[in-house]
């Protein structure tokens, strides 16, 4: 017998997920999918970050190899124009006419436009596909100020656009008298509004939109109260419309406002024709959000599969970041009393506003809204729909705990085992629970066993929490093991591969792991062995992270960076000279780092031994921008020059970068050196900072910025220049031997016991009677420097690995690309 | 039903070209296939270079190693980590990506690619 056939008009994410879902479970069916835009379904809820430098190929939801692969049939850039249910066919724009035994509507909705004259003028846009972006952005360009029209979820979102665009003043025009009105009260409303203000935005609250004044194109929009605000482009985001008139074209049913009229199997007036997403009307309920249409998508495959499922309504219950605010409902968030109490927290300060809503009896949450700060959302969520007995201070659910001991039995753990974790691909807590108790104990592995926390990702945190609960609750004992190959922490591994003499990293896992290895226990061996021995890294190449094998950082496209080392960030013209001529005639894209060098980009793998072998002729030496080393000791320009400077800043920080240039350590390393407590070098962000005193120098350590900053601290104060460098020595080196691996300083010392005061006891007062051992080691690293560059240049077999074709070695991957940007280059990613 | 494909033989390069426990990218027509050398455990593989997770030309520059009981073999992309078993092309980061394999035999010091017969 021959398949059935299914048609699916529509390739947006639901139509996608649809596919996905049911050629997971059989492949009795021959799918076909018409898609109405010129490219693949794509993540149209991330849209936004098109803008912020997202590519329609990141926001992709798929490959056409997986099209392919799976048997399915993709016929892009061709809309159905006409169903005829009798001969159960269907007709597309460009004449395919097929035959189907079940058709399934997934056309969405598009952006509905009101009727306002001059609505058609250039310059007024929709936000919906990536077309209409295009369209934006080409005319973005030429604007200065911009409005939306909508204050609602999606208007908010096309406001970030405009803003992300470069757009100066953005406006946004609300029909109603406050924003967000679906989701949130008016409370909430108002602490947004002041929020979004505060960050640029222009909002017009209760101003209904007259008509669009221009010449040929908008120049204004003229409200009803007479007044009249100048604009160059505007963006309409005022709802959306189902697409349902291909369906009405086809006599189905359709809802008087819109939208396909289904049964809680799906189906639409016609039995052998399904709805789902948005274009669908269930309950005289469009449901605009992604999951219930996965759900809905569910639904459809579970009938075709003869199984008994239906829909039945969903939860509307949402959380999201707009313009950087956290913005989040759930439950009934409107209910007022007295059918409910309220609980409510404001702080106008930092723009906070949560609000709880509990039934009388005070035993259960109903329903809230946290504005500014969401972090309490899953939970919250989940103790709504799982109907969880309040705490006796329900404040605590959005205050947090104030004091006191923590309550027995809070946290996911204490959920019931139906609870719904990810709502994407609904996975319950205990599906995961159960994979974890047959003895899943990553969240790789999770992930793979019941797809939790591969849509959204929203409910990852929940899911790791609920890794270690099970976990724990099995009496498993967590020790914080390197890998499945080594049973052991990083500075155990240390201690053994130092006494025992293991020079390589074959040995250390005959020794001490098993298995074959992986690219967490490669690395970090690699790094413990450099860090012992200082041996050149590329003779064991294969165990390196990707940099460390190329010498070079890897970048979009597969093309490398350039980092050479430029101590101190001091630098004669001769060498700034080389650096650009070796950039022009290599093609590279050049950039200031916040280290004070040069970093030089697009780089071609087979490239890198002749664009270092010019580098080195004119004295330049490997910067190891690529590895968990030594990266730069920042200065400010000292005394020689600065009419404040108490010391020689630039000398003492070529001197510090010379003497650690090349360390490997657990995870990258920074310094700073300023001439005075003006601090221009900005000393104290980093691992180690040096500030010039009267009499002598403060030593700082343990400072980083990246994505948790922390001021660095203390250590020794008014030292001489040969103290410090011991210090220096012993610190770096006890870090060395006992921090975490990829730990950085700062949260090497937060983790450690006893924290600053026993690190000083270590360093200065040698308390655990190691200092002189730590200096040797020390010493040693430094005598043993080599510039693993030179190393590679001067050695034909090692230039040898640097080709991209082991059987085409001078030519180069054809699949890297540049376009110029601001006369440079970029990669076409 | 199994269909048999006529494989051809096309020779990539020599057996030292190819570091130990490590891979090296070789050019079929418009083809770029990854060829490793796992000589911890004397077995050669050989996958499509291109990483699905975002199209990146970059898996013969990863690394190779074990995952599990079983010690499936696999590689892990040098961009993002996501690792695929070396056997069946299965992602075994929790992805549903699958990359295409190639069968490799090793003569006389040279390494052949086993492709589809055009």
């Amino acid at each position: 017998m021959s398949k059935q056939t299914i048609i699916v008009v529509g390739n947006g994410m639901v139509g996608y997920k649809f596919c996905e879902k049911l050629v997971s479970k059989t492949s009795a069916f021959n799918i076909i999918v018409f898609g109405e835009e010129p490219r693949r379904a794509y993540d149209r809820v991330h849209l936004s970050e098109y803008f912020a430098g997202k590519s329609a190929d990141d926001l992709s939801m798929s490959t056409t190899a997986w099209y392919t692969d799976n048997d399915i049939q993709l016929h892009l850039d061709d809309p159905i124009q006409e169903i005829n249910r009798t001969d159960k066919t269907i007709h597309s724009l460009k004449g395919v006419t097929l035959g189907y035994d079940y058709l399934v509507l997934a056309t969405g909705s598009s952006a509905f436009v009101p009727d306002i004259p001059g609505i058609e003028k250039e310059g007024v846009f929709v936000y919906r596909t990536i077309e209409d972006l295009e369209l934006i952005k080409a005319y973005a360009v030429n604007a200065k100020n911009g409005a939306v029209m909508g204050g609602g979820l999606l208007g908010l979102e096309a406001a970030k656009a405009l803003i992300d665009l470069g757009i100066k003043e953005t406006h946004v025009i609300e029909f109603a008298p406050r924003l967000m009105p679906r989701q949130i009260d008016a409370a909430g409303s108002a602490m947004l509004q002041s929020k979004l203000s505060e960050l640029g935005l222009s909002l017009h609250l209760n101003k209904s939109t007259a008509c669009i004044a221009g010449d040929h194109k908008i120049e204004a929009l003229q409200f009803n109260d007479d007044t009249l605000l100048a604009v160059d482009m505007l963006v309409i985001s005022a709802g959306i419309r189902p697409r349902d008139e291909l369906a009405k074209l086809a006599g189905l049913q359709v809802g008087t406002r819109g939208g396909i009229m289904v049964n809680q199997r799906m189906q639409t007036s016609d039995d052998a024709i399904f709805a789902i997403g948005e274009c669908a009307l269930y309950d005289n309920m469009i449901y605009g959000l992604v999951a219930p249409g996965y759900e809905m998508a569910d639904v459809v495959v579970a009938q075709l599969l003869g199984a008994d499922k239906g829909f039945h309504g969903f939860d509307m219950s949402t959380k999201l970041k707009l313009i950087g605010v956290d913005v989040a409902s759930f439950g009934d968030a409107f209910m007022a009393e007295p059918a409910c109490r309220t609980i409510v927290f404001e702080d106008t300060h930092k723009g906070v506003y949560k609000r709880i809503n509990i039934s009388n009896d005070g035993k259960l949450l109903l329903g809230g809204i946290l504005i500014g700060d969401a972090d309490a959302y899953n939970m919250l969520l989940q103790t709504v729909n799982n109907k969880i007995a309040l705490p006796p201070n329900p404040e605590d659910m959005i205050l947090g705990l104030r004091g006191g001991e923590q309550s027995e039995g809070a946290g996911v753990m204490s959920l019931p085992d139906d609870a719904l974790i990810c709502s994407c691909e609904a996975v319950t807590k205990g599906n995961i629970c159960g994979v974890v108790n047959d003895g899943a104990t990553d969240l790789d592995t999770v992930k793979k066993c019941t797809k939790a926390g591969t849509g959204c990702g929203g409910c990852v945190p929940m899911v790791k929490d609920l890794i270690v609960g099970a976990m724990k609750a099995n009496g498993q004992y967590l020790k914080n093991v390197i890998c499945e190959h080594f049973d052991y922490s990083r500075q155990e591994l240390y201690d053994l591969v130092k006494i025992n003499k293991l020079k390589n990293y074959d040995l250390v896992l005959d020794h001490f792991g098993k298995g074959d290895g992986c690219e967490t226990c490669k690395p970090l061996v690699a790094s413990i062995l450099s860090s012992l021995w200082n041996d050149l890294i590329v003779k064991q190449d294969t165990i390196q992270d990707s940099n460390d094998r190329y010498l070079a950082n890897i970048q979009k496209g597969g093309t490398y960076s350039v980092v050479p080392r430029i101590p101190g960030g001091e630098i004669t013209p001769e060498k700034l000279i080389v650096i650009g001529q070796v950039a022009l005639k290599y093609g590279l894209y050049t950039k200031i780092t916040g280290g004070q060098r040069i970093d030089l980009f697009g780089a071609h793998v087979s490239d890198l031994p002749l664009i270092w072998e010019e580098l080195i002729d004119a004295g330049f030496e490997s910067g190891h921008a690529y590895g968990k080393a030594l990266r730069t000791v920042k200065s400010c320009v000292g005394s020689t020059w600065c009419r404040f400077g108490l010391h020689d800043s630039v000398s003492f920080a070529i001197e510090i970068e010379e003497r650690y240039k090349g360390l490997r350590s657990p995870h990258k390393l920074k310094g700073g050196v300023s001439g005075c407590i003006r601090e221009c070098a900005e000393a104290q962000s980093k691992d180690f900072g040096v500030i010039a005193t009267e009499k002598g120098w403060n030593l700082y350590i343990c400072g980083n910025g990246g994505s948790k900053p922390q001021h660095a601290q203390l250590l020794a104060a008014d030292i001489d220049s040969k103290t410090l460098i011991k210090y220096l020595d012993r610190f770096l080196m006890f870090y060395i031997k006992t921090a975490d691996p990829l730990t950085r300083t700062a949260t090497w010392l937060n983790k450690m016991e006893g924290g600053m005061a026993y690190l000083k006891n270590v360093v200065i007062n040698d308390s655990l009677g190691i200092a002189d051992q730590l200096e040797e080691e020390m010493q040693l690293l430094v005598d043993s420097f080599h510039c693993e560059w030179k190393e590679v240049v001067n050695n034909p077999d090692l230039r040898k690995r640097f080709t991209h074709f082991v059987n085409a070695p001078g030519e180069k991957d054809p699949s890297v690309k540049f376009e110029g940007m601001r006369e440079q280059v970029k990669a076409v990613w | 039903m199994e269909t048999l494909i006529d494989i051809q033989w096309v020779l990539a390069c020599y057996a030292d070209d190819v570091p130990e426990n490590g891979g090296v990218c070789m050019k079929h027509g418009d083809e770029q296939i990854a060829i490793y050398n796992f000589s911890r455990r004397g077995e050669w593989y050989a996958t499509q270079n291109l990483c699905p997770h975002k199209q990146q030309m970059s898996l013969s520059r990863g690394m190779i190693g074990s995952a599990g009981e079983a010690c499936e073999p696999k590689v892990a992309c040098p961009f993002h980590k996501k690792t695929f078993s070396l056997l069946s092309g299965e992602c075994l980061s929790g992805d549903d990506y699958k990359i295409k394999t190639y069968p490799v035999k090793v003569a006389d010091g040279r390494v052949y690619v086993g492709v589809a017969q055009a």
